[in-house]
């Protein structure tokens, strides 16, 4: 069964393992979520669930929505969020995920919107080296050489500044640290994409391991 | 962020002395040699303490044969099996690095009782 949960990101802190050595940690608050579709092959032509988390309030739910989420019984849910799977035969409609579907050791992809950097120069952006600062220097951070004279134009895909952040980004192979199936909290090994508060998508790697 | 207070409160010590920055401290390291496991012992001045919660650190400073020797504890680390307060030190400010340009005769610290 492939695991996949919906969290919200809390913020970074760090644990001691069984060595004693600190290890840094990302704090998700994973869960609960409810699977509020599950798309066969037979129905949909693939496989995937559709999984729902936090709350919404009832008058802000647009009319189909709120169908949507009656037929579950369910609170609306603000966010919804679809996975694909193998095999959705593990999964009901309604059915509650709570953060210990993932247990301390296993490893997970985790994404998210990246936080949104503005419009910013190609140091930052594309870790382009800088110029000297001093010696009567008078180029910093520019982004360098625009190529050739001969073609009097730039050529296309050229590395220039521009918007960064604000992408959906994956980091994988983090290792789960701690999950608490109370409290619904997933502690993560490592940094995760976006702002505290963000909403991230939590999955079985893809990676081998 | 009282989501984080909680996933550390399980991490915090229970038992820590109160100690400042002044204050001469032995700081008692579980160190692994091979599968042994034993304690050693350093002591020096505590010369500040750094952050809060589960990374709240402290610098410990000690002169051995004339070179100075400083090491950083997490407070909360289990490596750190103890800390025992020798002498209380009256100081006037939280970050002691002065220290490290005094030697001898000026590098000593008032007791406070």
């Amino acid at each position: 069964m492939t695991k996949a949960i919906l969290a919200r990101k809390v913020g970074m802190t760090q644990v001691y393992d069984a060595q004693g050595r600190a290890v840094p940690v990302t704090v998700l608050q994973a869960g609960p979520c409810f699977v509020t579709q599950v798309k066969t092959i037979r129905s949909d032509g693939y496989n995937s669930i559709q999984l729902g988390f936090g709350e919404k309030k009832e008058q802000r739910v647009n009319r189909p929505l709120r169908g949507h989420f009656a037929r579950l019984k369910l609170k609306p849910c603000r966010f919804l969020r679809e996975f694909r799977v193998l095999d959705a035969a593990g999964f009901t409609p309604g059915q509650e995920l709570r953060a210990n579907i993932f247990e301390a050791g296993d490893v997970v992809d985790v994404s998210a919107v990246s936080r949104g950097k503005g419009f910013a120069g190609s140091v930052k952006r594309l870790g382009a080296r800088r110029g000297p600062m001093t010696h009567g220097s008078h180029y910093h951070r520019g982004p360098g050489s625009m190529g050739a004279v001969a073609p009097n134009r730039v050529f296309r895909g050229r590395l220039l500044p521009g918007r960064m952040g604000g992408q959906r980004r994956t980091v994988h192979k983090l290792r789960v640290m701690q999950s608490d199936a109370e409290r619904n909290i997933l502690l993560v090994k490592g940094s995760v994409p976006g702002p505290r508060g963000g909403l991230v998508e939590v999955k079985e790697t893809v990676k081998g391991t | 962020m009282d989501l984080i207070k909680d996933v550390e409160k399980q991490y915090l010590k229970e038992e820590i002395p109160s100690f400042a920055p002044g204050d001469t401290v032995k700081v008692h390291v579980k160190v692994v040699e091979g599968a042994r496991e034993r304690t050693q012992v350093f002591e020096g001045v505590v010369i500040g303490r750094k952050g809060s919660g589960l990374k709240e650190t402290f610098t410990v400073r000690r002169v051995t044969y004339g070179i100075g020797v400083e090491r950083i504890f997490p407070v909360h680390s289990p490596v750190v099996d103890r800390i025992e307060v020798v002498k209380r030190g009256r100081v006037r400010r939280a970050k002691l690095y002065y220290l490290r340009k005094l030697t001898g005769k000026a590098a000593r610290i008032r007791e406070r009782r």
